[in-house]
Formats: structure tokens, sequence, C-alpha cells
């Protein structure tokens, strides 16, 4: 009997230690905080301020999107190396492990051929990308520390830093911009974004100039962190597969503040400060780490434990209502404006009964978005009238919103020949999260005579297949602008963008004026004219109703107070590099 | 006994492969596939990307020729790539295994020792008090959903009393060294381990308990008894070594059932093992991954029941004793 004892005994301890050797790989990855910025740049908070930063170094008309196409930005406007200095200039509190709690498992981390939050997050701390943005979707130079645009909008000249390396201390060139351009636009899936690029020229190692066969007013925007990453020709341009590319997790070289520590698939991803990065005095921590979890909830109850330091994925508004009244945690629904989601409901043109208006717009009188984001989401989001946010410059506020009117709802359905009760439709909706939303349309369309039946899907794969296929009269979903219409926005509208994937033009929808507004307002320099291209086809959208639209959710974040600088200053909110970021231990 | 154990492998061979072709039909008859997420998590509909990643992964061919190839990779110990990840499944899996292999071997420890102990205790004196409220215990335990079990124990210990870890396996901001991982792991360990290990105990321990009543009216115990031997002697020598043969063979039936709780706790814990692999993988449609978790658990179960066989030669001389007479 002792012997057993004795065998579980040793099984037991073998257990735990071997536990804690395959628990963490490198035993010095923790080591206490150094003061890696304590040195540099005394005076610089002083002389940059956020408000110096938005009147004197962006473009002169401050709330274009991505600026004039004739912007230039010169050395002498650059300020975020001086901001960067002054946000980590805080002597013995600078340095820390940033711990991000997040349910998004990203496949890889290279984010020129895979698009999406789950990857940018990282994906920006590892790389740079030659442009950064501010909370009013003004550029703000980063890899390049200037550019200019031709004044006819055929070509885009990035002038870059000079003393810039990648974290195997090979220097970042025009090359590798030239490179990463190409990539995107030949493996990522955001197609629009590089389409009208027929070649980038590299004149000398610091300047990149990029030839476009139209102007293309989105293209500074699609040099944010999340959409541009800068990687090493030197790794990748070895014939590979990019989508597939080994290096994309393994020994990852990349050109951003933060180097790769540690990856483990869907568990964690460990990112160290990689002391060449070319922003002096950054960046302020040691480490960030991306503690990944299915589970919302227990995001949250890190985040009043303390152990998780940031995140923006709460799960249901209880949550973010919950730690609202957390005194020991910070909630901010700033950040993340450029991501601009839309939560709607499609209605499919292709169903008899909806292929009608009339029908459509009686839909839309009977329901009430402003109900479902101050009862049904508890004021945590915004009522959406159209499919361009709000947080845009492209927003049009005076289309027709569809406030509730049950009575013009029942006139317009008997104009289009359906009584009480003989209107008969189904709603489909991504599960889990959107059953409430489907439910409130069930009820709601039913004051108005219209028989509505859910149409379960048990997850999301067969949610997409279904709506992919066309199998469906209404369904709820939630699309993401991606900054620029052209990028998110376009493609859920257009005639020929019916291509049966998710995504895309779903609803069936097809108007050829809507089509030429899109084209013409995708290469239109003047951001004012743009606007109201973007003005006049929401009004159709809306007028038409393909797509009745509910609300835009912000991306709500949460932080420990310790967070100085968290990503609430710039439109991509954590898909920005977290450079400044510091903990004040 | 080596014919008797070499039947046993060749009949679990078979029956692994029946395994794999019957998770492999039924992983392919539901509606969705890979491609449909990978396309979906990028935000983007590219019609291009998803014929590109049909075409990449061998989605595009038919099922049965996809199960041929998928079956002839197995055979070699390959188990293919995970079409999320794009890593091999087999590194996956042994990055999820050990903590799976930590949390359930540390849960059936804990319920069989417990729940014997339990057991014991409550049948010597089985009208006492005692017995009444660990039968009552035992219920509520049995009828707690382990999940259930699971968010309230996080509520009480991790976020109301901050005495222990919400989720995790490990501390992800320190590294303090072997000693102190060992106590940190130990430490992130204890409430996944008790919320699997208590719905366990609770049936270990009525079903120990009604096995101990029977043999403590055994003839050999009251011999036991009237040779003067200690009473200690007689439950935990005599007795008990027979009044467990039940349990081990209900430890054997209920290992997978134990893995199937273990997805349940390392969702709930975010402890990183195969349950919560396989949970994401088939969110995420990666048939490869999921086939290769359901493999290696099929695999566990199997061999767990071998053991149980093995074990009851251990415990019983008598039965091998029956089995070399029969061979």
């Amino acid at each position: 009997m002792k012997k057993w004892r004795l065998v579980v005994a040793v099984l037991a301890v073998f257990a735990l230690v071997s536990a804690a050797c395959g628990s963490d790989d490198d035993d010095d990855a923790g080591a206490p905080a150094t003061t890696a910025a304590a040195d540099t740049g005394t005076d610089a908070g002083d002389d940059m301020s956020d408000d110096d930063m938005a009147d004197d170094d962006m473009a002169e008309d401050g709330d274009d999107m991505s600026g004039d196409m004739d912007d230039d930005m010169s050395d002498e406007d650059m300020s975020d190396e001086d901001m960067a200095m002054a946000a980590c200039n805080h002597g013995e509190n600078v340095g820390g492990t940033l711990i991000i709690g997040s349910t998004q498992v990203p496949r890889h981390l290279n984010g020129t051929v895979q698009s999406g939050y789950a990857t940018a997050v990282p994906g920006t701390q590892l790389n740079a990308s030659p442009l950064l943005y501010d909370d009013e979707y003004n550029p703000m130079p980063y890899l390049a520390e200037s550019w200019e645009i031709s004044d006819d909008g055929m070509t885009v000249t990035l002038h870059l830093v000079a003393d810039a390396v990648f974290h195997d201390g090979m220097p970042i060139t025009s090359a590798d911009v030239a490179f990463s351009i190409q990539t995107v636009q030949a493996n990522h899936p955001f197609k629009p974004m590089y389409a009208p690029v027929t070649s980038v020229d590299t004149p000398d190692e610091h300047t990149a100039v990029i030839n476009l066969s139209q102007p293309h007013p989105a293209i500074l925007l699609a040099m944010s962190p999340g959409l541009l990453p800068i990687i090493p020709k030197h790794i990748f341009d070895d014939g590979q597969d990019m989508k597939t590319h080994p290096r994309n997790t393994e020994d990852f070289v990349g050109s951003g503040p933060f180097r790769l520590a540690e990856y483990e698939p869907g568990t964690i991803i460990r990112m160290e400060r990689f002391d060449d990065f070319f922003i002096e005095g950054t960046p302020c921590l040691d480490e960030i780490v991306m503690e990944i979890t299915p589970d919302p909830t227990a995001i949250v109850l890190g985040l009043e434990n303390g152990t998780t330091h940031l995140s923006a994925t709460l799960g249901p508004q209880a949550n973010v209502l919950r730690l609202m009244d957390n005194p020991d945690v910070e909630v901010s629904a700033k950040g993340h404006e450029a991501i601009g989601q839309v939560q709607w409901m499609e209605m499919n043109v292709n169903d008899p009964a909806l292929s009608d208006k009339r029908v459509r717009q009686a839909i839309a009188y009977a329901l009430d978005r402003e109900f479902l984001a101050d009862v049904i989401d508890l004021g945590l989001t915004f009522p959406a009238p159209t499919g361009i946010v709000t947080a845009s410059p492209f927003h049009n506020t005076n289309v027709n919103h569809y406030d509730k009117d049950i009575d013009r709802a029942v006139e317009l359905l008997a104009e289009a020949g359906y009584g009480p009760g003989e209107l008969q439709l189904s709603i489909d909706y991504i599960p889990p999260t959107q059953v409430i939303y489907a439910e409130y349309v069930v009820q709601a369309l039913e004051e108005a005579g219209i028989v509505t039946e859910l149409s379960v899907s048990p997850d999301f794969p067969t949610w997409a297949q279904r709506v992919a296929a066309g199998e469906f009269q209404m369904t709820i979903n939630n699309v993401w602008n991606w900054g620029d219409p052209v990028i998110g926005v376009h493609r859920t509208y257009l005639c020929d963008n019916r291509v049966g994937v998710i995504w895309t033009n779903n609803t069936g929808y097809c108007n050829p004026e809507v089509d030429g507004l899109l084209a013409a307002a995708g290469q239109e320099l003047d951001a004012a004219e743009r606007a109201r291209l973007y003005a006049q086809f929401q009004d159709i959208v809306a007028e038409e109703v393909p797509i009745y639209f509910l609300t835009t959710p912000p991306f709500w974040q949460a932080y420990n107070p310790l967070v100085m600088n968290p990503p609430t200053n710039n439109i991509w909110g954590q898909m920005s590099p977290m450079h400044t970021v510091w903990l004040d231990q | 006994m080596l014919r008797s154990i070499a039947a046993r492998i060749a009949q679990a061979l078979g029956l692994i492969l029946a395994v794999v072709c019957l998770n492999f039909l039924l992983i392919h008859i539901t509606p969705g596939d890979p491609a449909t997420v990978i396309v979906g998590e990028s935000g983007a509909g590219d019609p291009e990307l998803l014929e590109q990643i049909r075409a990449q992964y061998g989605l595009d061919r038919p099922v049965i020729v996809q199960l041929g190839s998928y079956i002839g990779q197995v055979a070699t110990g390959d188990l293919g790539d995970s079409y999320f990840f794009n890593q091999s499944v087999t590194s996956l899996i042994l990055q999820r295994l050990w903590p799976t292999v930590l949390l359930v071997g540390t849960a059936l420890t804990f319920a069989v020792a417990a729940g014997t102990m339990v057991g014991v205790a409550t049948a010597r004196r089985p009208e006492s008090p005692l017995s009444h409220g660990a039968t009552v215990l035992a219920l509520v335990g049995f009828s707690m959903p382990v999940f259930w079990t699971g968010i309230m124990l996080v509520i009480l210990f991790a976020s109301a009393w901050k005495l222990l870890p919400v989720q995790g396996w490990h501390d992800v901001s320190y590294a303090p060294g072997l000693l102190g991982n060992v106590a940190d792991v130990a430490e992130h360990l204890v409430l996944p381990a008790l919320t699997l290990g208590l719905i366990y105990l609770a049936q270990y321990s009525r079903l120990s308990r009604a096995s101990m009543l029977e043999v403590l009216e055994s003839d050999y115990v009251r011999t036991a008894r009237a040779k003067g031997l200690g009473e200690r002697r007689v439950v935990y020598k005599h007795a008990l070594r027979n009044a467990i043969i039940p349990v081990v063979t209900v430890i054997g039936l209920q290992f997978g059932a134990l893995l199937s709780g273990a997805l349940l706790v390392e969702t709930v814990f975010n402890w990183p093992g195969l349950g919560r692999l396989a949970f994401d993988s088939i969110l995420r449609r990666d048939t490869s991954v999921l086939l290769g978790v359901l493999l290696v658990s099929s695999g566990m179960v199997i061999v767990a029941n071998l053991l149980t066989d093995l074990l009851y030669t251990v415990i019983d001389p008598r039965i091998r004793l029956r089995e070399r007479t029969n061979v």
C-alpha cells in the first residue's frame, strides 16, 4: 500500500512539474519592468499635446475622411515620436506587462493576407504600417514620415523613416513597402483596397511611389496599421503561398513595436518590446500578452479582479453595464470608430413578397430601431438609420428614418395586396447573439399583421450557408464599414457582387443608379463632393429598403485604470500599435 | 493473458476505424464548411478566397474520396492540417493533450479517492447523520450540471472571495520559475478539477457505499472479525478490496463521459485542453482538428477500458486465475 502511495505521489508531482514546464517557455519572460524611456524626451510632453496634434499636424481639412488628396506631410509636422516620448516619460512607472483579454482567435498573425479583428490586434503590435490615424480620421505619420498625392490623384509617394529596422535587424525599405502592397493586392480579402494600384516604384530605399489606374481616395486609409502591415520581403519573398507561409506564425519577423515571444494557437500570444523600434523611447510596455478565452464572462471577471487589463470583447450588454458600475474598471465607447459596426436586417428582394418595395417599406414602418437601442440594448447601442455609420464623415443624417408608424405599415401592405395575417415571412439570424433582435422583429411585425417565424440556425456556418445560397427571406446580420465605404460598404449593394458568399450583395438588390453613384464616389478626390455622392446613395437605399438598418454597437472597451494612454484615441482602437500605452504600476 | 490483450488491441483497432469513418461522415453531413467560416472570419465576401480554400484543402472533392484520403493519411500517422490554423493537427493536439490529461487525471483521482472514502465511512455507519448527510450531498452533487457548478465556483472563489484564479492554467503575466510554476498550475487546477470531480465523487461515493454495505455482510468479513482482526484492518484490507471492483468498472465505463465533462469545464475555465480545442473546432468547422481530437479521445477511452480490465486482475487475483483456467 505504501508503495502505491509513493507511486501516486511521484506521478502527481511529475504531472504538476511537467505542466509547469509546459506553461511557459521562457522563465525570463516576466522579468521586472524596465524604465525604457526614463531618459528620453523630458520636455516633449509640454511641447506636444493632443490638441497640438489635431491643430498643427493634420491636414487642413481635419474632418475630411483620409484628408484631402493633395495633403502633403513634412518632417516638421511629425509629432508622433515626440508624443510617444512624452507618453513614456514617466520615470519608474514605465514598463510592465499589459494583459489583453480577447475572445477572438487569429488564424495567424500576418495581416497582409488575413483581415479581421483577431489578426489585426496582435498584428498591429508586430508590424508597423505607413500611416496611423487619429480619432478624427486624420492620417498621421508612422513608417512614412511624409507623403504626397499628385494633383490628378494618380500617384501616392511615401517617404519612409530612415532608421527603421525589422525585428531581425534588417532595414525596412521601400522594396518592403512595395512587396507588402503587392501581397495585400494578391491575397487580402478586401480586394477594393488596392485594386486600382498598377505598380509601386522604388526610386530609392526610402521612397515608394504607388501608381494608380484611377484616383483612389480610400488608399490612405488602406495604409492603416491593420490593413497594410509592412512585412519583410527578405523573409516572405521565397515563392511559398503567402496564406499558408510558415513564417506567418513561426519565427515571426515584423516591423512593429513588439516582437513575437510566444504563440500558442487559440490560447496565448506573448509579445515583448522591440528595443530597436524606430520611434525612439517606445514602446513603453515590456510586454503585451493576449489571453484568448472563448467566454467573455471570464474576461469580465478578469477585468474585475485586475488580472486582465484591457478588452474590447466583453460579450452581452449586461457585461458592459456591470463593468460600468465597477469603480475599478474604466469603460469607454471611444476607439474603433472606423470599424463601423452596423446591425441590420437584409431582405431578399428576389422573394415574391419582398420584391415589392411597399412591403419592405411597411416592414420598416413596423420596426423601431430606437426601441432596440434604448430598451433591448439597454442604451448601449445607437440607432443606425443608414448603412454608413454615424462616426463616418460620409454618414447622411437626413435619410428617411421610417419612424414607427403601424397605420402607415398596414396601409402599404394593403396597397401591396396583403390584409392582416395574409403575409407570412421568416427571419434568420446569426446565432446565438442576434436571436433577441430576431424575436423583437417577430413581435413588432405582428402588430402590422405580418406573421413571422424564426428560422433557427444552430451555428454560424449553417447560417452563412443559408444566406450565401439566398435561402432566406429576412436575416439579421452584422457588417463592418472598415473605415472607408469603398472597403466595407460598396460590396453589399453592387449589382455584380451577388456572388453567393456572405457579406456580399446577399439581398439581390440591384439599382444601376446606385452602382453609378458608388463608382463615382469611390474615385472622387474632392471630399465634399464625395460626401454628397454617398449621401445620395444613402437616400436611394433608404427609399428602396433592401436593408433595414437597426443599430450601431460601439466597440466598448474596458480597461484597468492603471492602463495609461489606452487605445481610445484613434479610429482603429486596439487595431493600432500600443507603443505609447503603459501601466501606472 | 498476452493473447487476450492482443485480441483486445485488434478489436480496438477495428473500433477506431469505425469511429473514424462514422465521425467523418457525421461531420460532413452537418451544414456549413470551414471555407465559409474562414471567409466569414475575414469579414469580406470574397468568392475567389472561398474557392481557393475549398481547393486547397480538397473540400471540393466528393465526400467518399475525402474519406478514403483521410483514412490513408491516418494510417500513416498523419492527422492532416488544421484548416483554420494551417498547422499540423498532431502538433495542435499535442499542445492541448497534456492540460486535459492533467485535468482529467486530477479530477478522477480526487473523485475516486474522496468518493471511496465517503462511501466507506457512510457504509460503516449507514444510519448515522453523517451517512444521511453524505447521501443528500451526493444527490445534490450528482444533480448539478457541470457548467453550472463551474460558474458558481468561479463566482464564489474567484470573483467574490478572490482566493483562486478565474481562468487559464497558469498566470500569463509572469514566470516565477519551476517551483513557482508548479504552484501556479496547481492553483489554477483547483477549481476546474473540483468542478469536474464533484459529479463523479457523488457517483463513486454512492457506488462504493452500496458495494461496501454488501461486502461488509459477507461471510469472510464476519470470519475476519471473528478471528479478532481490528475493524480498520477488516474494512480497508479485506472488505474494500472487493468493494472497489464495481467502482473500477464504472471508472472504465465512464471515462468517455469524463472527457465530455472536460469539454464543458475547459470552456468555462478557459483551460487550454482538448475539450476546448474540440469545442472551438466545431464552431469553426475545422473538421480535421475535430476528427483528430475525436480519434485521440476514442483512443483514450479504449485504453482506459483496457487498463480497467487489467486492473481487475491486480485487485482481484481470482479473475486472473479464472482467465488462466479458461485459456
